[in-house]
C-alpha cells in the first residue's frame, strides 16, 4: 500500500486537461445539408427525404445513451427507439447494424462485451416493437471507437452509446 | 561468488515483501531503506575489438548489457570514467584490485570479432572481491544484424549466474502500436524486442485489432480482428507472418483469447444474445466447449502455466471480479475482494502469483496477488494503467499506460513486481496491450 499512496500523491498534483469537445455530429451534419443542394423541395436520399438514411440519423435520430456501466434503455432511449421502429416498419429495403460502445473508463475486454450488451438491448427493443430479427445484426467496439475525446464524463456519456447504422438490404 | 549469490538471492525475495530490511555482512552490502534496494555495482568496459570492423559493436554491446542489467534495478554501473584499469586484451589477467578500488563487485569482460556478416561475442563475469570467475566463459556467434541479441544474451547470462533466476533480455513482445488521434486511431500489431528495439509490423492498418498473445514457445499470435467486420479470434504465425481466422467461432463476435500452456487449445470469450461467456476450442479439429454459464460477462481468460486452471474475470457479483475455476470448466471461486474492479488477470509463469487490473476511485492499478487472492500488492497508478503481461522469469511486468484528455495517448511501461524501478519502453508510435513471449 506504501507504492500506491506514492502514486497517489503523485497524480493529486497534475492538473485536469481541457475537454476540446469536438463535436463531430454537427460536422456529420453540415456535410449532409449541403448534399441537399437548393432549398425547397425534397432531394431523393437527402435529409429532408424522410425515406433516407440520412433522415434517419438526424431526424428521427440514430443514436441512444447509456448509463455508467449500465445496458438498460431510458424512456427518451426507448423514444428514440419507438421512431426507429416505425422508420424500419416504413422504410422495409433498409436493414440495420447496431454498434454498441462504452467509454474509456473500463478495460478492454470488459468494455468489448459492455458494448455488444448495450447494442443487444437495442435489438431486442426493436425487434419486441415488430422489427423483423433478420434485417437487424449488432456488433461492439467497446471503447475502441470514441467520438468525445475529452476524459470528462460531458464526453462519456456520448460514448456510452449505441448507434442504429442503416445500410441498404433486401435487395431481392 | 557465493557471496554475490546470496546476496542477490536475498534481494530478489526481497521483491515479494517489501519493507522488509536485509542486514548483511561483508562486501556485497546491500542496504535497504525504505523499501528501495541498494542495487549491486558492476562495470563492464567496452568489449575488446579483436577485428577492425568490431570496434563500434564491441561499443555498442556493452552499451546493451549495462542497459539491461541497470534497468533491472538490481546492479548499478560503475561508469566507464572511474574504471582505472583498461581491458585491452580478452586474455589478459584482470587487476582485481584496480576494480575493489572503484567498488565494482562484478565485472564483465568481452570481445567481439567481425568476419564476412558473421559475429562473435565472448565474454566473461567475474566476482571481484573474491578474485575468481563466476561461471565459464563462453561464446555466441550471429549475423552483424543480431548483435543486440548477443548482447542480450551476454546480460542474460549475467543475470541468471548472479541472481540464480533466468534472465528476460533476450525476450520479444508481441503489442498493438498506435497512431492518429483518440476519434481516429489506427492499430496495427507489431512485435519488438523487450527493450523496444527492432519493431516489426504484423499487419496493415485496414482492421482494428486488439490484444495479441504469444504462445508459449513465441511461434505464433492470438489476436482479435474486425477484418470480416465483427471481432473475430485469428492466429498469426511469426515466422511467415501469415494469418487466419480460426474457425468454429459461432455467436455475435468472439475475443480475449490466449493458448493454452500447451499450444493446442483456445480460450476466449464468445457473446450471444447480451450474454458473453467463457469458451474453449481445440485448435487442430475447431471443436468447441463452452467453459461458463453464467448470465453475466465472463471474459480475459488465463492458464495457469501447468494447464490446469483458469483465471477470468466476472461481473456475476455486480462488479468485475476475479475467479480461478478448473480448465474444463465447473464451478469457480472468487480471489478478489478488496474495494472496486478487478480485471484482465494473466497467471505468473511462474505460477504463484497473478496480475491484474483494478479499477477503483476513477483511478487504474496494476497489481498482482497470490493465486489465491492473498497478499494483494499494487505495483502502479495512473489515470488509465490495463493489460499487465510477464516477463518469462515472472520478475516484471509491462502494461500499457493511456493519458488522459483530448491529447491521450498510450505506451508501454515496464515495472518489477516488488513495484520498483517502473520503465517506459521507447516505441516509435503510442503503444498497448503488450504480450511477452518466451526467453529465446
Amino acid at each position: 500500500m506504501r507504492f500506491s499512496a506514492k502514486f497517489t500523491m503523485l497524480m493529486a498534483v497534475l492538473a485536469v486537461s481541457a475537454c476540446t469537445n469536438a463535436n463531430r455530429f454537427d460536422n456529420d451534419a453540415v456535410d449532409l445539408n449541403a448534399a441537399t443542394g437548393s432549398a425547397g423541395g425534397i432531394v431523393p436520399g437527402s435529409a429532408n427525404d424522410p425515406s433516407s438514411p440520412a433522415y434517419f440519423q438526424q431526424t428521427v435520430g440514430d443514436r441512444v445513451l447509456f448509463a455508467i456501466d449500465q445496458s438498460t434503455l431510458s424512456p427518451e432511449a426507448r423514444a428514440t427507439l419507438d421512431g426507429q421502429v416505425q422508420w424500419l416498419l416504413r422504410n422495409t429495403d433498409y436493414n440495420a447494424v447496431i454498434e454498441g460502445h462504452a467509454d474509456e473508463q473500463g478495460t478492454r475486454a470488459y468494455n468489448l462485451a459492455l458494448g455488444a450488451r448495450r447494442a443487444n438491448a437495442v435489438m431486442e427493443y426493436l425487434v419486441a416493437q415488430g422489427v423483423s430479427a433478420n434485417r437487424l445484426r449488432f456488433v461492439s467496439y467497446g471503447k475502441e471507437r470514441p467520438i468525445e475525446i475529452c476524459s470528462q464524463e460531458a464526453c462519456y456519456a456520448k460514448n456510452r452509446r449505441a448507434v442504429t447504422i442503416i445500410s441498404s438490404g433486401l435487395t431481392s | 561468488m557465493k557471496q554475490i549469490v546470496a546476496a542477490l538471492a536475498a534481494l530478489l525475495l526481497f521483491c515479494a515483501a517489501p519493507g522488509i530490511a536485509l542486514a548483511q555482512s561483508g562486501p556485497l552490502r546491500i542496504e535497504i531503506t525504505e523499501g528501495v534496494v541498494e542495487p549491486m555495482p558492476y562495470a563492464v568496459p567496452d568489449f575488446v575489438a579483436e577485428t577492425a570492423e568490431a570496434q563500434q559493436l564491441g561499443q555498442q554491446i556493452s552499451r546493451v548489457i549495462a542497459d539491461d542489467l541497470s534497468g533491472t534495478g538490481l546492479f548499478r554501473e560503475v561508469p566507464r570514467e572511474a574504471h582505472i584499469s583498461q581491458v585491452t586484451s580478452f586474455g589478459s589477467p584482470i587487476q582485481f584490485a584496480d576494480w575493489k578500488a572503484i567498488n565494482a563487485q562484478a565485472l564483465i569482460t568481452g570481445a567481439v570479432s567481425v568476419s564476412g556478416g558473421q559475429v562473435t561475442v565472448k565474454f566473461r563475469v567475474w566476482d571481484v572481491f573474491a578474485g575468481t570467475e563466476l561461471g565459464q566463459g563462453m561464446q555466441f556467434a550471429g549475423t552483424t544484424e543480431g548483435w543486440r541479441r548477443m548482447a542480450h544474451k551476454v546480460a542474460d547470462q549475467v543475470y541468471s549466474r548472479i541472481t540464480g533466476e533466468s534472465g528476460y533480455f533476450d525476450s520479444r513482445v508481441v503489442f498493438v502500436s498506435e497512431s492518429g488521434p483518440k476519434d481516429n486511431r489506427v492499430k496495427r500489431l507489431a512485435v519488438m524486442d523487450y527493450d523496444g528495439a527492432n519493431v516489426q509490423f504484423l499487419t496493415g492498418s485496414n482492421s482494428l485489432v486488439l490484444a495479441p498473445r504469444f504462445s508459449d514457445d513465441g511461434q505464433r499470435v492470438l489476436y482479435t480482428s474486425y477484418e470480416t467486420g465483427m471481432p473475430r479470434v485469428h492466429v498469426l504465425e511469426v515466422g511467415t507472418v501469415q494469418s487466419r481466422i480460426l474457425q468454429g467461432q459461432d455467436g455475435v463476435m468472439s475475443f480475449a483469447p490466449r493458448f493454452a500452456p500447451d499450444g493446442q487449445t483456445v480460450v476466449y470469450s464468445l457473446t450471444q444474445g447480451s450474454n458473453t461467456d467463457i469458451w474453449a476450442m481445440d485448435i487442430a479439429s475447431g471443436t468447441t466447449r463452452q467453459l461458463t454459464s453464467a448470465p453475466s460477462i465472463e471474459t480475459a481468460p488465463s492458464y495457469s502455466p501447468d494447464g490446469s486452471q483458469i483465471v477470468f474475470e466476472s461481473d456475476r457479483s455486480g462488479t468485475q471480479q476475479l475467479y480461478v475455476m478448473p480448465a474444463s470448466g465447473g464451478e469457480a471461486r472468487r480471489i478478489s475482494f478488496g474495494e472496486g474492479r478487478y480485471s484482465a488477470p494473466v497467471w505468473s509463469p511462474r505460477g504463484d502469483m497473478i496480475a491484474f487490473t483494478k479499477q477503483n476511485a476513477g483511478r487504474f492499478f496494476i497489481g498482482v496477488m497470490r493465486t489465491d487472492g492473498s497478499e494483494e500488492r499494487l505495483l502502479t497508478a495512473s489515470f488509465l494503467d490495463e493489460g499487465p503481461t510477464w516477463a518469462p522469469n515472472g520478475r516484471v511486468i509491462m502494461f500499457a499506460r493511456e493519458t488522459q484528455g483530448a491529447q491521450g495517448a498510450s505506451s508501454l511501461y515496464t515495472v518489477d513486481i516488488s513495484g520498483r524501478k517502473l520503465t517506459r519502453v521507447r516505441t516509435p508510435e503510442g503503444a498497448s496491450d503488450p504480450s511477452w513471449g518466451p526467453l529465446q
